[in-house]
C-alpha cells in the first residue's frame, strides 16, 4: 500500500512541468521547485529535531552557508582564486559537493559549542550563532554585504540547459530523491537507532554505555550538510543568495514546515514544506496581512493539533496512535 | 578620552535597557521554563502604546504610564490565552507557539500604526544635555534611562531578596518542583513573574522610543542580544542578568564605536568600516562561545 | 583485588553530608547488599559509584582501575552496569528494542549510517534469548509505556544482563513489585549472582536475608555495621538504627 502511495506521488513529481505548461501556470513549477529545496532543508531539520530531539533554532545558517559557497565560488569564476589559491567554479559537480563540505565545517563548530549545552540554552546558543554569521556576511561587502550576491548564471551540470526551469526542476527533483533514499538509510540505520534513543532518554542512553554528545554532534553535521545542500540548491534556482537565507525567521521557516509535516515522521517535511509554502502563496496573494493569518493558523496547529499532516494521514489510514 | 567616556555611558545605557529585559525573561526561563520569544513584542507594545498616548497628549510623562498598563493588559492576555498552555508541553510548542505570537502582533501593529516609524517625544525637562566633564555634554535623556534602569536593578534586588515574593521567586528559579509541593499556588506565581517581565519589556521599549526607532520588528532586534544576555548570566539568575546586560551592552558599544577606527588603521576605510562593523555586531556572540567553553550553564547558573 | 573498591568517599550538600566517609568492597561471588533507613543516602552512594554524581574527596576503583573521574558511559565500558530504582527505559520502544539496544551498545559499530539496524541479526537473537522463558517473552514487541510497572523493573534487569556487565549495581530492584513478582526477581538475582558480583541497594528485608552474602547498613551516610545477614541481624547499634522497624529485621 504505502508503495502504491509513493509510487503515485513520484509520478505526480515527474509530471509537474507537464501540468503546469498544461495549466498555462509557470510560477506553479516554481512553487514546485521551491517545495522540494525547502523539503530537503525541512528534512535535515526533521532528522535532528524529530530524530534527535535537539530543538535548533538555527539552522537556517547552514542553507545560507551553502547557497553562499555556491555565490562566492561562482563570483570567484574566470577571476581571482578565492583566498589566492581556490579557484571559482561554476561547475555543479563541485560546487554541491563545496557546500556539503562547507557547511558541515560550520555544523561541527558550532555543533561542538552548542551541544555542550542542552534545553533553553541550546536553543537561544543556537540561535544566537546562526545571527552571528548573518551579521557576519551582511559585513561581506565584496560579497553583496546586506544586498547579497547575484549569481549570474545556474551551475552547469554534464551538458545540460541549465537555464531551461524544467530541466533545473528535473535536476533538483533528481538531487532531492537521492537525498531522502539516503535520508532513509540514516534513519534506519545503527547511528539512526541510537539517536531516536537518545530522544527518548538520554540519561538511560548513558547507562548503556553511549555517550550522547559524540552522536548528537555526528547527527549535528549530518542535519547542516544537510541543510547546505539544500541552500546550494536554492542559490542555483533563484541564482542569488543573501543573508536573509540564514535569518533567524528562515529558521523558524523550517521549523514551521517540520511541525506542519509531523515532527520525528519521515515524509512530514515533505507535507510540511508544501503546506507552508502553499499556504504562504495564497495568503499573500490575498493581504499583505498574510503573516498574521499564517501566525493564527500556526498558533492553532501548535496549541490543539498534534502529529501534523503526516500524524493526520496515519490516523486516517486507520493505524494512528 | 572624552569619546571613551562617552562611550562608556552609552554602553551603560544600552546594557540597562537589556537588563530590563533580560531580567524578565530569566524569570520566565528559569521560574516557569517557558520560551518566550514574544517577550520583544511586549517591548514593542509598550513602545507603541506609551509613543501614542505621549503624541496625543504632548506629554512624555503621561505616556508612561500608558506604556506600562499597555505591557502589563497585553502580558495578561498572552499569558492567560497562550502561555498557559505551554507550561506542560515541550519546548518546540512553546518556540513555535510564541514565534506564532510575534508574527501576529508584528502584524496587528501594523494595522493599526502602519509601516512607519512613530514620531516620538522626549520629556522637557530631559531633552537637552549637560557637561559631566569639561568638553562633554552628555543628553540628560540618556543619563534619565541609566538612573531608572539602576534603580529597577535596586529595586528587583530588594523584591528578590527581601520580600516573599521573592523568596518563592528565587525557589521557583532553582526548583520548581519543589515550590509546587510547598502548597504554593503556582498559577498566581506564574502569572505575577510573566507580568512583572511584561512591565519591565513595556517600559524598556518606551524608554528606548526616543533615541532609537519605534518601528515594527524593534522587539527582534533586540531580543536576540536579550538572549545572548541571559545566557551568558546564566538562566533564572536576576544577577547574571545584570552582570551579563552591563557587560555585554558596553562591549557592544565599544565595538562599535571604536573597531571601524581601529581597523583603518591597517586597512582601506571603506573596509575597515564593513568589516569593523560586521565584527562588532558579532562581537556579543563571540564573547557568548567564550564563556559557553567555559561555563557551559552561564555565569550564575542558578540551581536545577 | 575486589571487583569493586570504594575509599573514603565524602560527598556533602551545603551542611548536608550525604556520603560520609564510606569504604566498601565487592568481591567476586559477593552479593553485597546495602540497606538503611530512608534518607540514609543510598541512591547519593549509586550515583557517585556510577559516574552521575561526583565525590567531594574519596576514590572508587573498579578491577583495580581508578573511576573516580570518569563519565558514565566510560565506566559502563569497563564493565558497570545498573539498574534504576524509577525505571528509565526508552518508553516508545518495544522491550526487545531495548534489551537490543543494550547489545548494541556493547558490540559498537553505531556510527555507521548505511547499514540497516534490523538486519544485525545478532542483536535480535540476543534480546530474544534473554527474553525467552521470562514473563516477558510474549511482550517483547509491546511498547514500554504500555507495560506494568513489574513488567518494567523485569525489563530493566534484562537489559543490564545484556550488557554483560562485570558487576552489577541494583537500585531497588523490588521496589513496587507485589508478593510474586517479587519471588520470582529474588529467584532471579540468586541466579545472576552466581556468575556476577552485585551491589544490592534494598528496603525489602525478605530480598536482603534471602539473596545477601554480605550486608552494609548505611545511616545517615555512615555505615554503621557491615557483616554476614547474622551479623547484622544481631547487631545492636543496626536495631537502634531502625528504631520501631524491629520486626522487620526478625
Amino acid at each position: 500500500m504505502k508503495l502504491l502511495i509513493a509510487a503515485l506521488a513520484v509520478l505526480t513529481l515527474i509530471s509537474v512541468p507537464f501540468a503546469t505548461d498544461a495549466l498555462g501556470q509557470p510560477a506553479l513549477l516554481s512553487l514546485a521547485t521551491r517545495i522540494i529545496i525547502y523539503a530537503i532543508a525541512a528534512a535535515s531539520l526533521n532528522f535532528i529535531l524529530g530524530y534527535g530531539g535537539m530543538i535548533s533554532f538555527g539552522h537556517a545558517a547552514f542553507f545560507g552557508v551553502g547557497a553562499y559557497t555556491v555565490g562566492i565560488l561562482a563570483s570567484h569564476a574566470g577571476g581571482d582564486p578565492l583566498f589566492g589559491f581556490i579557484p571559482g567554479t561554476k561547475q555543479m559537480l563541485i560546487t554541491l559537493p563545496a557546500a556539503l563540505l562547507v557547511s558541515g565545517l560550520f555544523a561541527a563548530l558550532i555543533g561542538a559549542l552548542s551541544l555542550r549545552t542542552g534545553g533553553v540554552q541550546f536553543i537561544m546558543i543556537t540561535l544566537a550563532f546562526a545571527q552571528m554569521l548573518f551579521f557576519f556576511f551582511v559585513s561581506l561587502t565584496p560579497y553583496g554585504g546586506e544586498d547579497g550576491i547575484i549569481i549570474r548564471r545556474t551551475n552547469d551540470l554534464f551538458a545540460l540547459n541549465m537555464r531551461d526551469k524544467t530541466t533545473l526542476y528535473y535536476v533538483i527533483l533528481a538531487i532531492g530523491a537521492v537525498f531522502f533514499t539516503l535520508l532513509w538509510r540514516v534513519v534506519n540505520s545503527s547511528f539512526g537507532a541510537v539517536l531516536k534513543g537518545i530522544r527518548q532518554n538520554e540519561r538511560r542512553m548513558a547507562a548503556l554505555g553511549f555517550v550522547p554528545y559524540r552522536y548528537k554532534l555526528y547527527a549535528f553535521v549530518l542535519a547542516g550538510m544537510g541543510a547546505g545542500l539544500a541552500g546550494a540548491l536554492m542559490a542555483n534556482f533563484l541564482r542569488f543568495a543573501s543573508p536573509d537565507m540564514m535569518h533567524w525567521t528562515k529558521s523558524g521557516e523550517f521549523m514551521i514546515m517540520v511541525i506542519l509535516g509531523g515532527v520525528g515522521s519521515f515524509f512530514g517535511p515533505i507535507f510540511g514544506a508544501a503546506a507552508f509554502l502553499t499556504l504562504e502563496t495564497f495568503l499573500a496573494g490575498w493581504s499583505e496581512h498574510w503573516q498574521l493569518a499564517m501566525g493564527g493558523i500556526l498558533l492553532v496547529v501548535v496549541l490543539w493539533t498534534k502529529g501534523g499532516i503526516a500524524g493526520l494521514i496515519a490516523k486516517l489510514g486507520g493505524h494512528g496512535k | 578620552m572624552i569619546l571613551l567616556i562617552e562611550q562608556l555611558l552609552n554602553g551603560l545605557q544600552y546594557g540597562v535597557m537589556l537588563f530590563l529585559l533580560a531580567a524578565g525573561l530569566t524569570l520566565i526561563f528559569g521560574i516557569m521554563g517557558v520560551i518566550n520569544l514574544a517577550h520583544g513584542s511586549l517591548f514593542m507594545v509598550g513602545a507603541y502604546a506609551g509613543t501614542y498616548v505621549a503624541g496625543i497628549t504632548g506629554s512624555f510623562w503621561i505616556g508612561l504610564p500608558a506604556a506600562l498598563l499597555a505591557a502589563a493588559v497585553t502580558g495578561f492576555l498572552v499569558e492567560a490565552l497562550v502561555i498557559r498552555r505551554l507550561y506542560a508541553r515541550d519546548h518546540l510548542d512553546q518556540v513555535l507557539a510564541t514565534f506564532a505570537l510575534i508574527l501576529i502582533f508584528n502584524q496587528l501593529i501594523t494595522l493599526i500604526f502602519g509601516r512607519q516609524p512613530v514620531f516620538t517625544l522626549l520629556p522637557d525637562a530631559f531633552s537637552g544635555s549637560v557637561e559631566l566633564l569639561p568638553g562633554l555634554p552628555y543628553p540628560t535623556y540618556r543619563l534619565l534611562i541609566i538612573a531608572t534602569g539602576l534603580l529597577v536593578a535596586g529595586g528587583l534586588y530588594l523584591l528578590i531578596n527581601r520580600t516573599r515574593v521573592g523568596m518563592l521567586v528565587r525557589a521557583g528559579a532553582s526548583n520548581r518542583d519543589m515550590v509546587r509541593a510547598l502548597g504554593v499556588d503556582i498559577r498566581l506565581l506564574y502569572t505575577v513573574v510573566f507580568g512583572l517581565g511584561a512591565l519591565l519589556a513595556g517600559l524598556a521599549g518606551y524608554m528606548t522610543g526616543p533615541i532609537s526607532s519605534v518601528q515594527v520588528g524593534m522587539g527582534e532586534q533586540i531580543l536576540l542580544a536579550t538572549f545572548v544576555v541571559v545566557v551568558v548570566g546564566g538562566v533564572g539568575s536576576i544577577k547574571g542578568a545584570f552582570v551579563a546586560g552591563i557587560g555585554l551592552g558596553v562591549i557592544d558599544t565599544m565595538l562599535r564605536a571604536f573597531l571601524p577606527g581601529m581597523l583603518r588603521q591597517v586597512m582601506a576605510p571603506s573596509d575597515a568600516d564593513a568589516i569593523g562593523l560586521g565584527i562588532a555586531s558579532m562581537g556579543i556572540y563571540l564573547l557568548m562561545a567564550l564563556v559557553l567553553l567555559v561555563r557551559p550553564r552561564g555565569l550564575f547558573a542558578a540551581g536545577a | 583485588m575486589s571487583v569493586l573498591q570504594v575509599t573514603k568517599l565524602m560527598k556533602r550538600f551545603g551542611g548536608l553530608t550525604a556520603t560520609d566517609d564510606v569504604s566498601l568492597k565487592v568481591e567476586e561471588g559477593e552479593i553485597h547488599a546495602f540497606i538503611g533507613p530512608n534518607g540514609a543516602g543510598k541512591s547519593t552512594l549509586i550515583n557517585q559509584l556510577c559516574g552521575e554524581l561526583a565525590p567531594d574527596s574519596g576514590r572508587i576503583h573498579l578491577g583495580g582501575r581508578d573511576i573516580t573521574r570518569l563519565p558514565v558511559p566510560a565506566r559502563v565500558a569497563l564493565g558497570l552496569g545498573r539498574t534504576f530504582q524509577v525505571t528509565n527505559l526508552l518508553d516508545d520502544a518495544t522491550c526487545r528494542e531495548n534489551i537490543a539496544m543494550a547489545v548494541q551498545a556493547r558490540e559498537g559499530l553505531n556510527f555507521r549510517i548505511w547499514d540497516a539496524v534490523a538486519g544485525r541479526q545478532g542483536l535480535w537473537d540476543q534480546a530474544d534469548n534473554l527474553l525467552a522463558g521470562t514473563g516477558l517473552a510474549d511482550r517483547s514487541h509491546t511498547p514500554v509505556h504500555d507495560l506494568s510497572h513489574g513488567e518494567r523493573k523485569q525489563l530493566e534487569l534484562l537489559i543490564v544482563l545484556a550488557q554483560k556487565p562485570r558487576i552489577l549495581l541494583l537500585d531497588e530492584p523490588m521496589a513496587g513489585l507485589g508478593h510474586v513478582e517479587s519471588q520470582e526477581m529474588i529467584t532471579r538475582l540468586r541466579e545472576i549472582g552466581t556468575y556476577t558480583p552485585m551491589l544490592l541497594v534494598e528496603h525489602d528485608m525478605d530480598a536482603v536475608f534471602a539473596l545477601a552474602t554480605r550486608v552494609s547498613v548505611l545511616v545517615y551516610g555512615r555505615i554503621i555495621a557491615s557483616g554476614t545477614v547474622d551479623d547484622i541481624r544481631d547487631n545492636a547499634d543496626v536495631r537502634e538504627a531502625y528504631l520501631g522497624a524491629e520486626d522487620e529485621l526478625c
